[in-house]
Parts: structure tokens; C-alpha cells; sequence
């Protein structure tokens, strides 16, 4: 499923087609093709990300500010930067340690591996937060056993960190493994006759090849680590100033009518979208100089 | 022979089971605490058939309109020279890198009754967005947008000119160049995309919510069932309509695989 966000090297191929008579539209066939396109773009993608902004400052700097600086904002920020900062890395490890077994190796069954790793992406994240209740919750699974031992997961962080990791689960390992595929093993195989070991291998030889697709995946899987709403929200328990991520913050604001603190918030979180995309445009031109794609 | 094999798929199968594959049994194992007449009561009961009609329906459509438009924006993104076009570029995966929940807010602010568009299109055509089922269609768009644009546009991209030039020599005139040449080489991905819109749109739950009005019979989505039943501490009701949800993501997950598998075929991406 990943496959939509895979790293594509930016190039440009109008001219290709605009300057051959056979592939090219007369003008008012482009323009209007152009013209309806840009209009719906406009409507569902670029109006609501300014209204986001422009209904932020709505009250001025000062409820913008104090909108982001009190305690409970505060305290939702440090939670997401914490959450993604413990789900990242995972991922980033598995992600490569699946994209290495199963792009270097043959084993049967690596096609319903692929598949499985694809599942997370395939199921709602109501769903996603639900079965760690099941399995944590206070009448679930290790429910008791948690309780004897005073240890919360489900309403406290850790259950936030298990749903964030799920729903970011396949984003790394997606963008290596047809990037890693297409690259083969003989570099590596060299590598290894020539002497260098396991890690030497992967640090020296593979690293350098795929870096601009692992960076891609894990700034996707940043932003939808710090993004997430719907996994989230099922085991938070929205505890204010405690198990409140930014996005469940968002809503709280929201809910309470402090439009403009919610959409100050959500500014941020706007932001880091931007950023993100930013990024992912920056790499993707470096990807196109140095020919790395999948 | 490279060194890591046991190391690394013992660490993938490891983490796969403990963060998917056991949380996800847990879903098939609590509902058989129901018995089948209770399953069946509980996933067909009427209002839960209104959300799978409005999920579904809603879902749907969106897929549809964001297949026809994001083939045009694709085509443009990739044909055509325009202003500010790597800027539309870089913002169509605005949906994947923005938080639902900010999306569901904004939506709501541009299409309720005072908002930007809202005000507009109840003024002009007394038809009501957000806080209904169009709302629900609305946000849907919104998460499914960029799907099929990115979908098409890497083939598109590879589409040599030779083909359509070789039409044109033959007499093909543009409409049917595209119609019998370009299309069918075009179609596995635009359904890939079709059908990747529609499986999140399906699961979506943050970026509707907000602009939903959440009316029961009306503007209910299948994932917010979940949530009242879960508040409610209805379990074993909560874990029935998962059940239902999961299998429609496992059929949906193949569907993608093979659609992608014909794509790849199709355009000669074949490894």
C-alpha cells in the first residue's frame, strides 16, 4: 500500500510531451483540463490548509501564544514528541531488518511476509487501538495480571507508544524493500568476499545506496507518528495533561469551543506537515541527481 | 552467502507477531465470546447497517471522484507546463503528512454554514455540508486525494511518445489515441489507486468525526460505532463490528496486491 508515498526521483517530462505534435492537446483542451484540476485542488487541498492558519491568528498573536504555552499544550507536545521518538527508531530497525532478510535472502513464504507487513496500513485505526485494548485492557488478556502488578498501558503512555508503532508499523520497510530489490546483492556479496563483515557490510556498502529512501520513510513515518488521531484516541483515555497527544488536544480545544487555541494547535501540527513535505520534496531532488529510485 | 539471515528475519517475524499479528488475534478470539446469533444481532442491527450503507456509499464515491480528478491532476502534473506546478506537486501528499484531526477541524471551519464555502454553497444552492453525510463525503475526498495521483503519475510518466506518435501516423485522432492506447495502459493503476482511496477512506475516522455531525441513522460512521460501544464498555459489541471491518480490510488488502501485481504486468514493471 505504501507503494503511493515510494521515493520518485523529480523530473520534470512536460516538454517531452508538449513539444511532439502527437502528444500534445490543443490549447484550450489543456488549459481547461488544467483549470479543473487546479480548481479542485484548490477546494479540498489548499483552502483547508490556509483556513488552518487563518483561523489560528483569527484572535490575534497573544491567544495564539498563550494558546500554545499553557501547561496542558505543553504537556500534549512533549507526549507526541515522546511517543514518536520511541516508535521511529523501532520501526526503523524493523524496517531494515525486514528489508535486509528479505531482499538478500530467498525463503518461502516471503510473499505473504510482504503482505503481512502491509497489513497495519489496511486496518482502521479505531480497529488499531481497539486490539490493544483486548490485549492490555483492564478485562483484557494480560488485563489482571497488569493490575497485580500496578502497571498501566491502556489510559497511560506506553498504550499510546503501542498504537503509534502500530499504525507507523509498515512505512520503513516499505520504502526499502522495493528500493533494496531492484538494487540486488552483488555489491554486498563483494563486500563480504572481500573481507567485511555483517555490519561492515550494511554500514559501508548497502547504507550509502539506500539513503535517501530510508530518510523518505522515516520522515512519513514521523509525521504520521506525531499525526495520529483515531489509534490513539481509543487508548489514551484522554487524561488531560497526561495521556494527551497533540492531535487528541486538538480535539479537546475543539470540543470545549476554544476554536481559536484548537486551531493554534493544529497550526503547529499544519506546520510540521509542511516541513515534512518540504523535506520529502528536498529529497527527492537529491534522489534525482544522485540517481538513487526504486 | 550474506551474513544477518537469522538475525534479522527472526527480529522481523519477532516484531511482526508481538506488535500485529498476536494484538490482531485478539479481535478473532474475543468475539467468539458471542455466540453466533449474538454476532449476527449485533453487526446487523439497524444502526449499524446505517453506517456500513454511509461508510461504504460515502467511501465509494469519494474513490470515484478522486479517480476521475486525480487522473486530471496527474495528466497535468505530468504533461503540461503551468505556473506554480512544483508547488502543486509537493502539496497533493498534503493529506498523507497532515494530521486527520486538523484536516476534520479545517474541512469543518471551510464547509459549516458560516464557513468560507459552506456559506456559499447554502446561499447559492441551499444544500447543507458539513454536519451530514456530505460532510462525510467531503473528508473522504480529502484523505483519498493523493492515491491515485500518485498512482498514475509515475506510468504516466513512463509512457514513451513512440506509442501515441505511432497512433497518430495511423490516423488515430487525439480523443481515441487516448481512449484505445493511453487508458488501458493507464487503468490497472487508476483502480490500484481507486481501490487504495477506498480502503482508507473506509477505515478513516479522525477527519470525519469533526465535520460528520454524527447523527445516528444519518451521518454515523462504522469506525465511530466502535468508539460508542467501547465508552458504552461494550466490549464483546465493540470486537463483533471490528471482526466485520478487519476481513473487509483483508479482502481489500489482496485486491490491492493483485491490482498492483496487473499493474506491474500492464507496464512491463515486472522485476
Amino acid at each position: 500500500m505504501a507503494a503511493v508515498t515510494s521515493l520518485h526521483a523529480a523530473v520534470d517530462h512536460a516538454a517531452r510531451f508538449e513539444t511532439r505534435s502527437a502528444t500534445r492537446e490543443p490549447t484550450w483542451i489543456k488549459w481547461t483540463i488544467v483549470g479543473i484540476s487546479l480548481t479542485f485542488f484548490t477546494l479540498f487541498l489548499l483552502m483547508p490548509l490556509i483556513a488552518v492558519f487563518v483561523e489560528a491568528f483569527r484572535k490575534g498573536w497573544d491567544t495564539y501564544l498563550a494558546a500554545l504555552i499553557e501547561p496542558d499544550a505543553l504537556s500534549a507536545i512533549k507526549l507526541t514528541l515522546i511517543a514518536a521518538a520511541i516508535a521511529v527508531p523501532l520501526n526503523l530497525s524493523f524496517g531494515v531488518a525486514a528489508a535486509w532478510a528479505i531482499t538478500k535472502f530467498e525463503f518461502p513464504g516471503k510473499q505473504v511476509l510482504i503482505t503481512l507487513i502491509d497489513l497495519p496500513f489496511s486496518v482502521s485505526p479505531v480497529v488499531a487501538g481497539l486490539i490493544y485494548v483486548l490485549v492490555f485492557g483492564a478485562q483484557g488478556w494480560f488485563g489482571s495480571s497488569l493490575a497485580d502488578n500496578d502497571i498501566r498501558i491502556i489510559f497511560a503512555v506506553p498504550g499510546i507508544v503501542l498504537a503509534t508503532v502500530f499504525v507507523t508499523f509498515p512505512f520503513v520497510a516499505r520504502e526499502l524493500i522495493p528500493l533494496m530489490q531492484a538494487q540486488g546483492k552483488e555489491e554486498e556479496e563483494a563486500a563480504v568476499v572481500l573481507g567485511a563483515n555483517g555490519w561492515q557490510t550494511f554500514w559501508h556498502v548497502t547504507l550509502p545506496n539506500i539513503k535517501w529512501g530510508l530518510l523518505y520513510g522515516v520522515i512519513l513515518c514521523n509525521a504520521r507518528a506525531m499525526g495520529e488521531f483515531g489509534a490513539v484516541s481509543v487508548v489514551s483515555g484522554h487524561i488531560r495533561g497526561l495521556t494527551n497527544t497533540m492531535p487528541l488536544h486538538v480535539e479537546i480545544l475543539y470540543n470545549e469551543y476554544q476554536f481559536a487555541a484548537a486551531f493554534a494547535v493544529a497550526s503547529l501540527l499544519a506546520l510540521l506537515a509542511l516541513v515534512t513535505l518540504g523535506i520529502k520534496t528536498w529529497i527527492e531532488h537529491q534522489a534525482a541527481m544522485t540517481g538513487e529510485k526504486s | 552467502m550474506l551474513p544477518g539471515f537469522n538475525l534479522t528475519l527472526g527480529y522481523t517475524l519477532f516484531y511482526l507477531s508481538v506488535i500485529v499479528l498476536i494484538p490482531l488475534s485478539a479481535v478473532f478470539i474475543k468475539t467468539t465470546e458471542l455466540g453466533l446469533a449474538e454476532f449476527r444481532a449485533v453487526v446487523t442491527a439497524p444502526r449499524v447497517v446505517a453506517t456500513y450503507k454511509l461508510t461504504f456509499g460515502a467511501s465509494l464515491l469519494a474513490a470515484a471522484i478522486n479517480a476521475l480528478f486525480g487522473l486530471m491532476l496527474a495528466w497535468s502534473l505530468v504533461r503540461y507546463s503551468f505556473p506554480g506546478k512544483k508547488l502543486v506537486d509537493a502539496l497533493i501528499d498534503l493529506p498523507f503528512a497532515l494530521p486527520t484531526a486538523v484536516a476534520g477541524i479545517a474541512l469543518t471551519a471551510l464547509y459549516a454554514r458560516n464557513g468560507w464555502l459552506g456559506q456559499w454553497i447554502e446561499g447559492e444552492f441551499g444544500i447543507k455540508v458539513a454536519f451530514g453525510p456530505l460532510g462525510v463525503l467531503v473528508a473522504l475526498i480529502f484523505i483519498g486525494l493523493p492515491f491515485v495521483v500518485r498512482t498514475v503519475q509515475p506510468i504516466l510518466e513512463d509512457l514513451d511518445t513512440e506509442l501515441e506518435e505511432a497512433a497518430a501516423s495511423l490516423g488515430a485522432r487525439r480523443w481515441q489515441t487516448f481512449r484505445y492506447v493511453t487508458l488501458p495502459i493507464l487503468l490497472p493503476a487508476l483502480l490500484t489507486g481507486f481501490a487504495l482511496a477506498f480502503a482508507r477512506a473506509v477505515g478513516e475516522y479522525g477527519s470525519v468525526i469533526f465535520i460528520a455531525g454524527n447523527i445516528p441513522m444519518v451521518s454515523e460512521i462504522t469506525p465511530l460505532i466502535i468508539i460508542t460501544k467501547l465508552e458504552q464498555y461494550d466490549y464483546a459489541g465493540a470486537t463483533a463490528i471490528a471482526v466485520v471491518m478487519l476481513v473487509l480490510s483483508f479482502i481489500l488488502l489482496l485486491t490491492i496486491n493483485g491490482l498492483q501485481a496487473w499493474t506491474n504486468k500492464v507496464t512491463g514493471r515486472d522485476r
